[in-house]
């Protein structure tokens, strides 16, 4: 592995998805692109798969709802049942409101604390923004320059023909 | 055909703007002094909110006796206020979740402050059922919590159990949707920041975003998965709110239509207050070019939807409760209409149904002086309107005997004027401290406009 990396950096929406189609078809590796928004569509032109954090969001969902509806069970009707109002030990459909918002809030929050996981964000990261711009108004292509056949004129020509404003090669340390 | 169509469509946005420019149009607003218009609204709203603070504690030291309810009127004043305010809450998150998952991209330049608005009218509207306990110190009774009386759990079958559980997710579930939408605009402030404190806190917030487009995709499919979740939360919530009315044999309160007819309502006084904060908001920080007239139009548009909603509910109750056959739900609607009260119900009936009829007319819709005058008009007539309900329906029971009447203190109006006090001060330091308008989001609905037309021409 050579270690270094090229950065194409582009100024338009529209330029940076022909560009990766292009980089991809070419086949060349992509280790990221840094964009100030979600690009419509650039997840696909990228190749990413789809995320795996909708599981998480119906698993502890489930897991929220079943808790709580067993433990509205085994207070009411089990732990220390109380006669309210002559109504059943076991009143299962007003166990469920409760139950409905206990699923909501363990499926929203634990969905978000894994998606800080996977994208590995926490408080007191140190942000590695490729270029200063790219939280603002600039996309930046990051082509990893794996080996021999990576050929760099030839691909600074290829990101320019896309209207790559700049093209810059590094070393790869500077990737988070 | 479709070609047409497109060109025809006004922008959304105004000044065929850069994304350099979005960003430094709505960072200019913040780093901006504040303009003497702010620091009026501001003082206005903490002296108002110094008002209740005091109200507040003069009735926790003294107790609840302090209000006007007696044993006929037990619910008031402090229950008005906490349905006034979980309602206006849900426009936030109809704008913020449902409009999302409808794909309405003129949501973006008010998503953010109307989640803001969410936020801090669940809180206005958490103070008045914690001072109703009367001991608010022990508000955590009403969660189930390992004790040592037994344990000895709370009861299940209670809406009002079910309300705690619901306001809460609430507040959760929109305060995480909110700083999950910030998390890539505090990036930008970050990026654009001098060293110092202000940069450290941003840093910290932003929690090493770089505008990684692996990250971005993660971003987006949890962002569509909380507004998914939110959607069913925010009309469980009101549901609930209104299980606590309609699951009382209380004539006027016991009625099927009352969970839709209130999550109408909620929406009809919310997109009502989100226009008033809006058009405040693009005044007071110069941000036309974002919130524009065809923003205020679509939101009269939705504001009259929900109103012809409610005007329908109130058409059905009324009707339902003659047709019912039992006396004692006639007398009450009667009662409201005609009896010592009916200047409330006549208020909430023009301000609810009549004066939203202007909307019809593009060109109320499109004065925005005249909108906003009419926001506040909606606004005092839902207020009214739960007063309407909860009031007159308890203040003449089954037995003439019982019957009593019911004046606030002036420790209730102050306390109401405290909880406004809380929202516009919380509002109007949030325009200060963070981007009032989601950039990332306006960034992406711009670009996308552009190239759409690119495509066309």
């Amino acid at each position: 592995m050579s270690g270094r990396v090229m950065v194409g950096i582009f100024q338009d929406e529209h330029d940076i998805l022909s560009v990766t189609r292009e980089v991809r078809k070419e086949g060349y590796t992509i280790l990221d692109i840094y964009a100030p928004y979600a690009v419509h569509g650039l997840d696909k032109a990228m190749g990413l798969q789809p995320s795996h954090l909708p599981w998480i969001c119906f698993l502890l969902g489930l897991i929220g709802a079943a808790a709580k509806i067993w433990f509205e069970y085994w207070t009411s009707a089990s732990d220390w049942a109380i006669n309210v109002g002559g109504k059943p030990w076991n009143s299962l459909p007003a166990f469920i409101p409760i139950t409905f918002e206990v699923m909501v809030l363990f499926a929203g929050v634990s969905t978000v604390i894994a998606f800080f996981i996977v994208s590995r964000l926490y408080p007191g990261r140190r942000a590695a923004t490729v270029i200063p711009g790219v939280t603002n108004d600039r996309f930046a292509l990051v082509l990893e320059e794996s080996d021999a056949a990576f050929d760099p004129v030839q691909v600074r020509r290829l990101l320019e023909r896309y209207g790559a404003v700049e093209v810059i090669e590094r070393a790869e340390e500077f990737l988070p | 055909m479709a070609e047409l169509e497109v060109v025809s469509r006004r922008p959304l946005i105004l000044g065929d703007k850069s994304l350099a420019q979005i960003t430094g149009d709505i960072c200019a607003a913040m780093l901006r002094r504040p303009s003497a218009l702010w620091w009026i609204g501001f003082l206005i709203a903490f002296s108002l909110l110094a008002i209740g603070t005091a109200a507040v504690s003069y009735q926790v030291a003294t107790g609840i006796g302090t209000w006007g309810l007696n044993t006929t009127v037990g619910w008031a004043f402090d229950i008005t206020n906490f349905v006034f305010w979980i309602g206006i809450g849900h426009a936030g998150t109809l704008i913020s979740a449902i409009l999302f998952l409808f794909r309405q991209r003129w949501r973006t330049s008010v998503n953010r402050s109307a989640e803001a608005m969410t936020l801090f009218a669940v809180m206005c509207a958490g103070i008045f059922p914690l001072i109703h306990m009367g001991r608010p110190w022990m508000a955590y009774w009403v969660f189930p919590y390992p004790n040592f009386r037994g344990p000895l759990w709370m009861n299940f079958r209670s809406p009002l159990a079910w309300d705690a559980f619901a306001i809460s997710t609430y507040f959760i579930i929109s305060l995480t949707f909110w700083y999950l939408g910030l998390i890539p605009d505090l990036a930008t402030i970050r990026d654009r920041a001098r060293p110092g404190l202000r940069r450290r806190l941003f840093d910290f917030f932003s929690l090493g975003w770089d505008g990684s487009f692996r990250t971005w995709q993660r971003y987006e499919t949890v962002y569509m998965l909380l507004a998914g979740l939110a959607t069913p939360l925010v009309v469980s919530v009101h549901t609930i709110v209104s299980w606590d009315f309609a699951t009382a044999v209380i004539p006027g309160w016991h009625a099927t239509i009352f969970p839709p007819y209130f999550v109408a309502g909620a929406i009809f006084s919310g997109m009502a207050m989100v226009l008033t904060l809006m058009i405040v908001a693009r005044t007071v920080m110069n941000l036309q070019d974002f919130i524009t007239v065809r923003h205020v139009e679509v939101m009269c548009k939705l504001i009259l939807l929900n109103g012809s909603i409610v005007a329908l509910a109130y058409g059905t109750e009324f009707f339902m409760a003659q047709y019912s056959g039992n006396r004692y739900e006639q007398f009450v609607f009667l009662n409201r209409a005609f009896g010592p009260f009916a200047w409330a119900y006549w208020t909430m009936v023009t301000c609810n149904v009549l004066i939203p009829q202007l909307l019809w007319f593009r060109r109320i819709r499109t004065n925005i002086a005249g909108v906003f005058v009419l926001t506040l008009l909606i606004n005092v007539g839902m207020w009214f309107e739960r007063f309407v309900i909860i009031v007159t329906s308890l203040h003449r029971d089954f037995l003439p005997s019982n019957w009593a009447s019911y004046r606030p203190t002036s420790i209730e109006v102050a306390t109401l004027l405290g909880s406004f006090g809380l929202f516009f001060t919380c509002f109007l330091i949030f325009c200060r401290i963070l981007p009032v308008i989601a950039m990332a989001e306006v960034k992406g609905v711009v670009a996308h406009e552009r190239s759409e037309r690119r495509k066309h021409t």
